[in-house]
């Protein structure tokens, strides 16, 4: 039994039901060709995104992958302006420049979920330095999949926070698979985790789809940050249920249906429903009214996106740089 | 006005915005203690601490991505980059992320970071310490990049360059640290995106920028011997570009020749000359001639790279040809 409140219970569960819900719809309207591009749904994770956001004080911030979406749901993102930005529209999160990949909230220091594999890592990092220059007691997250472990920048940014001391927690999202690679073909240890031995920061594995878990090993680690202990790293075993992008979920060549079932028998979110109600924090019908609420609020969302307007083709070069861009073009010919 | 090295210049203009702005600090190899190994910092350590001067590993991707992360939470951090060849590993934070996320955010984001680095040949560096790469940086919308020729436009453009809310990439050239010249002692800004007519004339203009500015004015002297009365633009920033004074001058001198170190192959010579023939065709008296290194890495050897850096003699000797009086 876990020692949280029933609040923080009651938080994380509606944080991963929001995440749920809202990746469901998208997935749905992706499949129905009303939205442009790619898309990585986080469904499987949530426990990882809740659990951790959970842990968090506002002005921590977080840096987040291309499988985005839960991260900024989690950190507290509005759902219409997420749905808008993933149908391309003015009033979406970025005004319809970044997409999926790009969604972000600086006013809820979600500092952009991030199309290159490892790329937010180094940012959470200079992130974190500032918390540091600025003693304001705040950390930054790292949020990032096993692949991202074998790429450069991940490396760099972890010994870095490591040899300056920086308030950052480096999460790792473990679900087994590189796009369409299994783990095992992409490094020769079981545990991510052993990494951080490697860094000198302390590391610890969690269940990834107990969101408690996850809760608990976040406050250790943003304790021991905000103590000036420095970085530590946070693997959790999780999994995603839908295809590394788009909404297929089984009948893939490269997993078994098998193991995706197993999986799922897993899922973060009635397991945590079954924890609430057995410490009396929720009644299943207090649970049925968070998910009808949290799915009108979805509906709301899909609404809003659909009734607002593409962006203006004018708009193209507003953004490129802050203020004027600067330079002189030629006069007409005299 | 003070009379001050290039490399002095840039020291003294960043102390004294590191004295008016608590945000700025400075972040890369070897700037606390050592200084910079070419002495960019020297003494900074001593009088901002180890808090705003900070050494960190060998590992640029994470030194650029800490410079923007850092950023975008308000702070204005310098990002020093040894040698500008290290650009190249740090490529993913600087063209993927610093100059995108503004864009790709919506407009959300500010980036106030300043990327300082040592580019140029002529020091038998070879190939991965001496290269010119600012044609790659300019191919990346949001960036800005600045290469002052002088003392006075190092410490001007630096300031613009730490005020600016834009990531910024300074390039310092390393055969120019030792030269001397007068440089006002208070806090002033050369805008970025301005050229300055180096030298006015009437009968060709020289486009050059860094160090091909000082060759080119050597040309100039030269060539003026003979009665050829150069017009030599110093660029000073390449992205963005005044286009509008290059072309002006090619208006009126009707003859242009455009001169830098990089290579000459899709170099900011091809852009000038495409800019140029659009907006200047029919003025035009000669094709536009580029004066660059050619299609090959820096060399080692003094006999191999004096060939291979362009120099005021082959300007002159480009600039009689265009003036078809070789």
């Amino acid at each position: 039994m876990t020692g949280l409140s029933h609040e923080v219970l009651r938080d994380i569960h509606r944080r991963m039901v929001r995440i749920r819900l809202f990746e469901e719809a998208a997935g749905r309207i992706f499949e129905a060709g009303r939205m442009p591009g790619f898309i990585h749904l986080y469904v499987g994770q949530e426990a990882v995104a809740a659990g951790v956001c959970a842990a968090l004080r506002d002005d921590d911030q977080v840096s987040s992958t291309h499988r985005g979406h839960g991260h900024l749901v989690a950190k507290g993102g509005d759902l219409s302006r997420m749905m808008a930005e993933l149908m391309g529209k003015a009033t979406g999160y970025c005004g319809g420049k970044g997409g999926s990949m790009h969604v972000s909230d600086l006013d809820l220091n979600m500092l952009g979920a991030n199309g290159i594999v490892g790329g937010g890592v180094p940012i959470a990092v200079g992130a974190g330095f500032a918390n540091k220059y600025r003693a304001s007691g705040a950390v930054s997250v790292a949020f990032f999949g096993d692949g991202a472990t074998n790429i450069g920048a991940f490396h760099e940014a972890a010994n870095m926070a490591a040899a300056l001391e920086l308030p950052v927690l480096f999460v790792c999202e473990n679900n087994e698979y590189a796009e369409y690679t299994p783990r095992d073909q992409t490094m020769a240890i079981a545990d991510v985790v052993e990494r951080a031995a490697a860094y000198g920061m302390p590391g610890t594995k969690v269940d990834g789809m107990d969101p408690v878990a996850v809760f608990e090993a976040t406050t250790a680690a943003a304790g021991r940050a905000r103590a000036g202990a420095g970085p530590s790293f946070i693997e959790c075993k999780t999994y995603r249920y839908y295809n590394h992008h788009g909404v297929q979920t089984l009948g893939m060549k490269y997993r078994s249906d098998d193991e995706v079932q197993q999986w799922r028998a897993k899922d973060p979110i009635p397991r945590h429903e079954d924890l609430m109600v057995g410490a009396g924090a929720m009644t299943p019908d207090g649970i049925e009214a968070v998910r009808a609420e949290i799915a009108a609020e979805v509906e709301a969302a899909i609404e809003f996106a659909e009734q607002s307007p593409l962006p203006d083709p004018d708009d193209l070069l507003a953004d490129v740089y802050s203020g004027p861009a600067g330079g002189r073009q030629p006069l007409p010919p005299p | 006005m003070t009379e001050l090295t290039y490399l002095k210049a840039f020291n003294d203009g960043l102390r004294q915005m590191m004295d008016a702005d608590p945000d700025i600090f400075v972040v890369g190899e070897d700037v606390a203690r050592k200084g910079g190994v070419f002495g960019s910092y020297t003494g900074l350590i001593d009088a901002f601490g180890e808090r705003r001067m900070v050494d960190t590993p060998i590992s640029e991707q994470a030194i650029v991505g800490l410079g923007i992360g850092a950023a975008v939470c308000g702070l204005r951090p310098v990002v020093d980059l040894m040698f500008m060849d290290f650009v190249l590993v740090a490529m993913d934070q600087l063209a993927n992320q610093a100059a995108k996320l503004k864009y790709m955010f919506g407009g959300s984001a500010r980036l106030p970071v300043t990327i300082a680095t040592n580019g140029g040949a002529g020091l038998s560096a070879a190939a991965q310490h001496s290269q010119s790469l600012e044609a790659m940086l300019c191919h990346v919308p949001g960036l800005k990049v600045v290469m002052p020729s002088t003392p006075y436009d190092m410490k001007g453009l630096l300031i613009a360059c730490l005020r600016d809310d834009n990531p910024t990439v300074l390039v310092k050239n390393k055969r120019m640290f030792g030269v001397k010249g007068d440089v006002p002692a208070e806090l002033y800004e050369v805008p970025i995106g301005e050229a300055r007519v180096a030298r006015p004339g009437a009968d060709v203009t020289v486009v050059a920028y860094s160090r091909m500015v000082t060759e080119s004015l050597k040309a100039a002297d030269e060539l003026a011997a003979d009665g050829i009365d150069c017009e030599v633009i110093d660029l000073r920033s390449v992205q963005p570009l005044d286009i509008e004074t290059v072309v002006s001058s090619a208006r009126k001198t009707n003859r242009i020749v455009v001169v830098h170190e990089a290579v000459r192959f899709a170099g900011l010579g091809a852009e000038i000359a495409a800019q140029v023939s659009e907006h200047a065709f029919d003025y035009l008296d000669a094709p536009v001639a580029r004066v660059a290194a050619p299609f090959a890495p820096v060399p080692f050897s003094p006999a191999l790279e004096s060939r291979y850096v362009p120099d005021a003699s082959r300007i002159a000797a480009q600039i009689r040809t265009t003036l078809d009086r070789a």
